[in-house]
């Protein structure tokens, strides 16, 4: 008998008690056709989209990252650029081909130095684009794929994301249900993260220090009306 | 991973006298009682949702064949690679044949708490591999030769001047004369020296906090981002899972988020929470060129049947420790084997037997805090209780301990002897005690008085006086 057929042959044992064999899958195939939707907390139930941003912010500034907010795609580079002088950082970022990103005007930044492509081990800036962000606890919703490689969101010691304002949502459950409408239902990109804030560790004395392995600082720019439409991927 | 489990009495003597450990128990523990209060005052809806969290536990486990069927077929849908082992022998087994099959060098490792309880580290490197683990926490006790005392917090009894003596014999490679005097300082170091590791890494390996049977997806939570760069940038990245996690949907697995960090770190959301589906994709220009999953049983399925199926509710958040006074005085080493704390009480003799574990079980003093926190709400004294009657039904305890249950019990099943023998025991101890208020040398109990004072009765049982006061009332 494989590993595989033994170990269900104990689980079923198990399970005798309970409802028939039949019965589980009946239960199993239909919630998850149709998923429960469970109770949301209410600090963001029915906000309207000014009290969410505002409170994706306060999280986010309370998990030790920097927000800022720009009107449109147009001035990213600006507002990537100045953010590095102010940090003392090169002015040279890794961005992924995102086409948001890659639309964006940076030849109007001249000293800024712009490569494609997955992080490097000597990239020190990685820009990328989040696909939503959730004001509960302000959450950045990433999805790995061609135009935003996962390397970006871990490798670089400082990490800037731009998300739209009309991506921010209230609860993870919209945040899902976009990715869903992304990608089908029961699909999900090589990885998603969920990121909350710089790297940081309380390993040693029970002391929270940033930076343990992944970006040491981040910085979210909220873009408030993103580019004419036409701009956008379809 | 060998257990010291059966000699816990004289593991937390040499505990309770060290000095060292003391100290580092001091503090944290304590800290993340604090954090989690706070956590749950700041989310209204907490408790309702430890409910909403035990059923859909309890209907995961309820459908367990199924989810893992539907997971099995979405997850290699997305090209996951998926080995069932039935115990630790045939996961080692799967993962060894993985690393040949790229002929891996050297292995990098997210925190895994099973791959701590089927030995893992100890069998690849009996192989010739090289394993670094990446959590700083799981680093620190790696290059100390120890295993985890706590389930997130691994290194919780190591201070930080044992972390600066450790890194400069470890790290001879690097300045004599660097200045590690700062915690800041010390996670730096182990930043550089860790990079260096995931990039030279040919296999990574983590952990999964759950398994998500509607998209096939693996699920990992830290705050270091370790786990992120050991699956990223391996060429292959293998996931240690056991049968119990798979959570049927996203929806499902975002309502037990809610409560995990927040019982675990007192963070309202940890930094970095990871769905892993499958290989890279095509067109990806990074992550692993290949996935596996290894789905454990290692006795699991065998506690589906009775009471103990109750644990596996469990998220591995670790608050039961974090709350419980026995855990806070002899630390996790003293457990003997991979799960500490409460959780450990109940988890280890289901998995490695009573014989060997039971004391464990009887190292409680029931105050029921661990059940109070546990966002599974798992019934932790009660299943505690079950595994103490198990070990006196096949008579594992001292016959000492036996036979003056069993006097006990002769007594506590006749009420009116009961309570005549308590009066005159009660009145005797009152007696001997000169009015004293308290003794400080007891016959038999030797070991309760040495720490400290044993009341002495004051003259009447609680019973007697409770009928004089009704009497009393009812004049």
């Amino acid at each position: 008998m494989s590993a595989r057929e033994a170990i269900l042959g104990k689980i079923r044992k198990g399970l005798a008690e309970g409802p028939p064999e039949a019965d589980r899958r009946r239960a199993a195939a239909h919630h998850i056709a149709q998923p429960s939707r469970h109770p949301i907390p209410e600090r963001v139930a029915g906000r309207d989209p000014d009290a969410l941003k505002a409170l994706f912010k306060q999280h986010l500034e309370g998990q030790a990252a920097t927000v800022l907010e720009i009107e449109t795609m147009d001035d990213v580079p600006d507002v990537v650029s100045s953010y590095l002088r102010d940090h003392n950082l090169p002015q040279r970022v890794r961005v992924g081909a995102d086409p948001r990103l890659g639309n964006a005007p940076w030849q109007t930044v001249p000293a800024l130095e712009v490569q494609s492509g997955r992080a490097d081990p000597t990239d020190e800036v990685g820009v990328s684009h989040a696909a939503a962000g959730v004001a509960e606890t302000g959450t950045l919703i990433m999805t790995s794929g061609a135009d935003n490689p996962v390397t970006l969101n871990f490798v670089p010691e400082t990490h800037i994301v731009v998300v739209s304002a009309r991506d921010l949502v209230g609860p993870y459950e919209d945040a899902f249900a976009a990715v869903r409408d992304t990608f089908g239902a029961g699909q999900m990109p090589r990885t998603v993260n969920m990121i909350s804030g710089p790297s940081r560790t309380g390993d040693i004395g029970g002391r929270i220090v940033m930076g343990a392995h992944g970006p040491r600082r981040m910085c979210v720019v909220i873009v408030n009306d993103t580019a004419p439409a036409e701009r956008l991927p379809a | 991973m060998e257990s010291t489990t059966s000699s816990f009495k004289s593991n937390a003597r040499v505990a309770l006298s060290d000095d060292q450990l003391q100290r580092a128990l001091s503090g944290l523990p304590g800290g993340l009682v604090a954090q989690r209060a706070r956590a749950r005052a700041a989310l209204p809806e907490f408790e309702m949702l430890r409910d909403v969290g035990k059923d859909i536990r309890d209907a995961a486990l309820e459908n367990l064949d199924a989810y893992l069927e539907i997971y099995e077929q979405n997850a290699t849908a997305a090209g996951a690679q998926i080995h069932w082992a039935r115990d630790a022998d045939e996961a080692r087994n799967a993962i060894l044949k993985i690393c040949k099959g790229v002929d891996a060098k050297l292995v990098t490792k997210g925190k895994s708490m099973l791959t701590e309880e089927i030995g893992l580290n100890g069998y690849l490197e009996s192989q010739g591999l090289e394993v670094a683990e990446t959590d700083l926490g799981e680093y620190i006790i790696q290059i100390r030769g120890e295993t985890p005392s706590h389930i997130i917090a691994p290194s919780i009894h190591v201070t930080q001047d044992q972390v600066e003596a450790d890194f400069r014999e470890k790290h001879t490679h690097l300045n004599e004369d660097r200045v590690l005097t700062e915690p800041h300082q010390l996670v730096d170091e182990a930043r550089k020296v860790l990079r260096e590791k995931y990039i030279r890494a040919d296999v990574g390996i983590t952990g999964a906090n759950f398994l998500i049977a509607e998209t096939g997806s693996s699920i990992i939570v830290t705050n270091e981002g370790n786990g992120d760069l050991t699956q990223s940038l391996a060429k292959v990245h293998v996931v240690v899972a056991s049968i119990d996690k798979v959570v049927p949907t996203l929806e499902d697995v975002t309502s037990l988020l809610r409560l995990l960090a927040r019982s675990a770190t007192g963070q309202e959301f940890s930094t970095y929470t990871t769905f892993s589906t499958g290989p890279k994709r095509d067109a990806d220009p990074d992550g692993p060129e290949a996935y596996h999953v290894i789905l454990l049983d290692n006795g699991r399925s065998e506690m589906l049947a009775g009471e103990m199926r109750e644990v596996l509710r469990c998220i591995r958040c670790g608050a039961c420790m974090n709350h419980c006074p026995v855990y806070n005085a002899v630390g996790g080493h003293a457990y003997g084997w991979v799960y500490p704390g409460p959780i450990g009480s109940v988890l280890t003799p289901a998995l490695i037997g009573v014989k060997d574990a039971g004391h464990l079980p009887n190292a409680s003093t029931f105050c029921g805090r661990c059940e109070q926190v546990c966002p599974m709400k798992i019934p932790l004294p009660k299943l505690m209780r079950h595994h103490r009657e198990a070990e006196f039904d096949a008579a594992d305890t001292p016959w000492q301990q036996r036979m003056g249950l069993k006097v006990w019990a002769s007594f506590a099943k006749r009420p009116r002897l009961y309570h005549l023998a308590s009066r005159f025991a009660i009145a005797g101890l009152s007696a001997l005690s000169f009015g004293r208020g308290a003794f400080k040398r007891l016959p038999l109990a030797g070991g309760w008085v040495r720490d400290r004072d044993f009341p002495a009765p004051q003259k009447r049982t609680f019973q007697q006086l409770w009928s004089e006061s009704k009497a009393g009332l009812e004049r």
